[in-house]
């Protein structure tokens, strides 16, 4: 079974974010970005698919982003057979735009599966592997959460909510939005990131960047309302223990 | 005149809350534009569900045995034509495990723009939405060119008893416009969860650990604090999918709905699919070391601070008390 996993970078969410000076985006500029970190779970899933019934698992990364490369190469390290970075600065796209470019790309290859995050904290405009599900009309399943490769069909497991769950049987090729892999992302030494920096196996390719229909615009951002309504203790870890304790009390517990 | 199309939710034989809530939303919109409130529900057997949609004032009902379990392919397809069908300009999605496999395809057929993780939607002086963006942290403003959009609505983003009442109400039954059995996806079956050790929803207490947490070893720390307290431990969801808690504990969008009395979270950033799960929780204490943490925008008490500082004080003051 070959896969394809669509990797995407997202501005870190450890980081402070700020906002540019006329408040209608981040300050992109001192942005550090790490892997989305549900597409993370789409290559561990198509890593494990790899690992029970062979095959092969190529990886697409598109973004501008500077981490990029180390993204893919991190990818291959884990067991990624082949890397491509899609175009070279390219600028923040729409997710329908970059939906674009990823099928565009895929037409070159050869795939039963397309995997990706469930989401990005920055898609606005949709969901990258949903939209490319219906730009190539394939069937999809989003919010998978598991997957048992067949033949010629694959069985995934697609989550609601409570903990209720559902099985489908996918003609292949087929898209999934994978919300968890069936195994907590595997860690990779970095004696093997290196190793792959040398292997030959990322490439790039030219890309056609979609004019943005400019059909969504921001026009304003903001940071959300956080403690507004709280009211936040203050003091050092015993000052916060004792309050703590006083609230608790007060609403018949502890 | 706008008419907004509504994409109704159901599973296991009731019609979802966030189906009234996108109902109500809707019927603001139409009203401001003297426009209808349309939506749709397709299932087998629902029939009987369209009745209870009082706050549409036509509900278009496919209902055909083949599209028994909820199957994304055939539901996105069938939404489409219902959504062409009607000719209404603008329609609100919920941003949920079905809402997810429909939206996209809908921007996509109806060649329309498609705004997500929206918490409000305005049809009047030019179409927009407020976005939450980045995990709950950034709220965004956005405007729409052109007269037509899709807008995948977060749960809780307005009132669901706006939806029940109020429209109507013309159930209206079309032929199922496409054949399930042609198309790539069948549907195996539904699973349902097995209880767990701990009932979570039935606890006055929770102490709800995140990332925070840092490692599986960590959480008896918090676990004995929740034996202080008479409660019990839950978590976010990452904590779930590294395997340190079972399912069961999972508050949130696709874990489970809390109101605990206190609800003391530690390490948890509040993103938008965990507070689905614990906003309307009594009291909620939350403690994180990020100012900007999304979670103290719903916490009635916040402390700024090293979960692992506090966490030994509080069970000092606890124990043998
Ligand atoms: C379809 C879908 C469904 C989802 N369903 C759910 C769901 O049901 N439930 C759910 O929870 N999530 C759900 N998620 C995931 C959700 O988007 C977030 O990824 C998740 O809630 C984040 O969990 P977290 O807050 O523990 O982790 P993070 O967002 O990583 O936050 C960790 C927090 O801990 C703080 N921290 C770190 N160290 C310390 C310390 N020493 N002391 C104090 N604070 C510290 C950090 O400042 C940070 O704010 C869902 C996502 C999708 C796409
Ligand atoms: N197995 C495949 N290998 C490569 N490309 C494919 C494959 N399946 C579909 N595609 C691409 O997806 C587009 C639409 O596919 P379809 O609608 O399935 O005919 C085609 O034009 C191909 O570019």
């Amino acid at each position: 079974m070959n896969s394809v996993v669509l990797l995407r970078p997202v501005p870190d969410p450890v980081e402070e974010l700020e906002l540019n000076g006329d408040g209608t985006d981040l300050d992109r500029d001192y942005l550090g970005y790490v892997l989305n970190e549900f597409d993370d779970h789409a290559l561990e899933e198509a890593l494990l698919v790899k690992e029970e019934s062979g095959g092969s698992v190529t990886v697409l990364g598109l973004g501008s982003a500077d981490e990029m490369e180390q993204m893919l190469y991190t990818a291959l390290a884990k067991g990624a057979d082949r890397a491509i970075k899609l175009g070279d600065d390219v600028g923040h796209l729409s997710v329908r735009a970059q939906a674009d470019v990823f099928a565009a790309a895929l037409a070159n290859l050869s795939y039963d599966l397309i995997l990706t995050g469930v989401q990005a904290a920055d898609e606005l405009d949709g969901q990258l592997g949903m939209r490319v599900a219906a730009k190539l009309g394939l069937p999809h399943v989003s919010v998978a959460v598991g997957v048992v490769a067949g033949e010629g069909s694959v069985r995934v497991t697609k989550e609601f909510w409570a903990g209720i769950t559902a099985q489908y049987d996918l003609r292949m090729p087929a898209v999934l939005g994978v919300q968890a892999a069936r195994q907590a992302p595997r860690y990779v030494a970095v004696s093997l990131i290196r190793q792959a920096q040398q292997s030959g196996n990322l490439s790039e390719e030219d890309i056609e960047v979609p004019a943005d229909p400019g059909e969504v615009k921001i026009v304003a951002v903001r940071m959300a309302e956080s403690g507004s309504g709280a009211e936040m203790i203050t003091g050092d870890e015993a000052a916060a223990a004792e309050r703590i304790v006083e609230i608790i009390r007060s609403a018949g517990k502890g | 005149m706008t008419d907004v199309f509504v994409v109704g939710e159901h599973l296991q034989d009731a019609v979802t809350e966030v189906t009234f809530e996108l109902i109500g939303m809707a019927r603001e919109l139409a009203a401001a534009s003297g426009g209808q409130v349309i939506a749709g529900l397709v299932g087998s057997g629902v029939t009987g569900l369209a009745a209870t949609l009082g706050g549409a004032d036509r509900i278009l009902v496919v209902d055909d045995a083949a599209l028994e379990l909820f199957n994304p392919e055939a539901h996105a397809a069938v939404f489409a034509s219902l959504l062409s069908g009607t000719g209404a300009s603008v329609a609100l999605v919920p941003y949920t495990s079905t809402g997810m496999e429909i939206s996209s395809h809908l921007s996509e057929s109806a060649n329309r723009p498609l705004v997500s993780f929206c918490t409000s939607v305005k049809i009047e002086g030019g179409l927009g939405a407020t976005c939450r963006l980045y995990a709950g942290k950034i709220e965004a403003d956005v405007e729409i060119a052109g007269d037509g959009a899709i807008f995948a609505v977060l749960s809780g983003s307005s009132p669901a008893a706006a939806g029940r009442s109020g429209g109507g109400a013309v159930v209206e039954q079309t032929a199922n416009p496409i054949d399930p059995s042609a198309l790539g996806t069948s549907p195996v079956g539904l699973i349902l969860p097995e209880g767990g050790d701990v009932d979570i929803t039935a606890q006055d207490v929770l102490v709800v650990v995140g990332r925070g947490i840092a490692s599986a070893d960590n959480i008896q720390e918090a676990q004995a604090l929740a034996d202080a307290l008479g409660g019990a431990v839950a978590a976010s969801r990452p904590i779930i999918d590294q395997g340190w808690l079972p399912k069961s504990r999972q508050v949130g969008k696709s874990g489970l709905t809390v109101k605990p009395k206190v609800y003391l979270s530690l390490g948890v950033s509040g993103a938008p699919e965990h507070l689905e799960g614990m906003k309307d929780a009594e009291t909620i204490i939350a403690v994180n070391s990020d100012p900007q943490a999304p979670i103290f925008g719903v916490a009635h008490y916040g402390w700024v601070g090293d979960l692992f500082d506090l966490l030994p004080e509080l069970v000092d003051r606890l124990d043998g008390s």
